[in-house]
């Protein structure tokens, strides 16, 4: 009964105690999506509003159905066709947004921030659903909530993040998360996209996969942007395929019951290889499934108002 | 927790009402075909194993527990912070063409079996839905009435009942309380 958040921007400032929460919510959550009659009264009369600045299937349709899930009304916008390319700046956009009626704003945006500066802009309730490459919130939630599912226990767990950790949003929301519930983490990449400083945080930095799943119960494999290498941040994909790709030989040498998970859309025969993706021991499906859930938890939570102010009156 | 005023039911009293409720579930229903108990969170859910185990006592015939959640349904979500937990909704069987016999400690409003036949109803198609109470206290804001009783208890609103049971509560009783500041 502790969650009172009015925004969700990120991990690295919830306490465990509230990620927690939001996981023993999701399941109930997952049980009513996986029923015959999959919606709920709950946020009947509610307004939902996607508001993505950067192209995204996947996340934006889970919270969708996560938001008619739960007996809320959606409405999505995509920058390309809302008033922003006439020049609307975002300030004002979000503004019509709120005044349209919207209780809950879920934005992804290119810069990093925004979800906060949107957060001191309108009243209504914000998530971030990606910030440059600052955090990614509840991909962490549903790649905790599909580790605790099929684990039991977080804690004492050995993940390894694998890829372009520099600018992944999603490693860093999920190194807040895993560390927060006390598991082990080895983030494991070319140098040239190892943020330095990184081991700060509290994680073991490495740039030997193979060494790294030695004693992994997890690994994460993150996307590879194929821009970054036109940067030159790594000479090639092959090279990198070689290094840092998931593939079935690597796994050899892996734990049996290693599970691999990949936040998806995948570059598959790039980070991942056709053949792991579909592995028994990948929960790639897994984590879509869930992501409904625990966005419907997350949404439920935050209906609730913040510290006794009443939200929607 | 306000100033106890009344003992209204002991350990023998709840023993003795649920004993005759499990009777009267089984002869209303011709028997316990089909027949299934829902006991709704909290404490309606060791009610309604206490009831199936009577009933499988009498007709020596196992009846299925559910456990119902009805937070995704309360009419009230919007005026709470932070928001009640929810936890999970456990039905054994399905409720298709099934009796159910709601159970639940308190019927004061009506709002909660409300709640919790809409959440039953989107579950699925029962033949019937009973209601079975331990204490009915009045007060109702809805048109709803129990079909079994195990206490009628005439309270006035600044009351609470408050129905403690051995599972949850480490003591099996029934006491009226005195809220503490009003309403």
């Amino acid at each position: 009964m502790s969650f009172s958040r009015k925004h969700l921007l990120g991990l690295e400032n919830l306490e465990a105690k509230e990620i927690i929460e939001i996981l023993n919510t999701a399941v109930p959550c997952k049980d009513i999506i996986k029923r015959e009659i999959k919606k709920l009264p709950t946020l009947r009369g509610r307004s939902v509003v996607t508001l993505f600045f950067e192209p995204s299937t996947r996340t934006r349709i889970s919270f969708e159905l996560a938001a008619k899930r739960l007996g809320a009304d959606t409405v999505s916008i995509a920058v390309n066709t809302s008033s922003v390319q006439k020049g609307e700046n975002f300030v004002d956009t979000v503004k019509t947004i709120e005044a349209l009626g919207a209780d809950f704003i879920v934005l992804r945006h290119s810069v990093a921030g925004s979800p906060q500066l949107l957060a001191e802009t309108v009243n209504c309730r914000v998530i971030n659903a990606g910030d440059g490459a600052h955090e990614h919130p509840t991909q962490a939630l549903l790649d905790l909530f599909t580790l605790r599912e099929r684990c039991g226990e977080i804690a004492g767990l050995n993940v390894v993040i694998v890829g372009d950790i520099m600018h992944s949003r999603v490693a860093k929301s999920n190194i807040y998360g895993l560390l927060k519930l006390g598991a082990k983490v080895t983030v494991v990449g070319p140098p040239t996209l190892l943020p330095p400083g990184i081991e700060e945080l509290g994680v073991r930095v490495m740039t030997n996969l193979d060494a790294a799943l030695e004693e992994a119960n997890v690994v994460n494999v993150l996307r590879i942007q194929k821009e970054r290498q036109q940067k030159g941040l790594f000479p090639s994909l092959r090279e990198y395929t070689r290094l840092y790709g998931l593939t079935k030989e690597r796994l050899a040498g892996a734990p049996q019951d290693l599970i691999i998970m990949h936040p998806g859309p995948a570059n598959l025969g790039v980070e991942i290889s056709e053949e792991v993706a579909t592995d028994p021991r990948s929960v790639i499906s897994t984590q879509v499934t869930n992501g409904v859930a625990v966005r419907m938890a997350l949404l439920y939570l935050m209906s609730g108002g913040e510290n006794g102010d009443d939200l929607f009156n | 927790m306000g100033k106890i005023k009344a003992l209204v039911m002991d350990e023998e009293n709840i023993r003795r009402a649920l004993y005759r409720l499990s009777h009267e579930i089984t002869e209303r229903n011709k028997g316990v075909e089909n027949l299934i108990l829902v006991g709704i969170r909290t404490r309606g859910v060791p009610l309604a194993r206490r009831l199936a185990d009577l009933i499988q006592q009498q007709e020596g015939v196992e009846i299925p527990v559910g456990v119902l959640d009805i937070t995704f349904y309360r009419d009230d979500l919007s005026l709470l912070s932070p928001q009640p937990v929810v936890h999970r909704t456990e039905i054994p069987v399905r409720v298709n063409e099934k009796k159910v016999v709601l159970v639940d400690d308190v019927l004061y409003t009506g709002r909660t079996v409300r709640a919790a036949l809409d959440a039953l109803m989107d579950l699925g198609r029962p033949e019937a839905i009973q209601l079975a109470v331990l204490i009915d206290r009045g007060h109702r804001e809805l048109p709803i009435r129990a079909d079994f009783i195990g206490k009628n208890v005439p309270t006035s609103r600044r009351e609470v009942v408050h129905v403690k049971l051995n599972e949850v509560d480490n003591e099996d009783n029934v006491v009226i309380e005195e809220q503490e500041n009003g309403a």
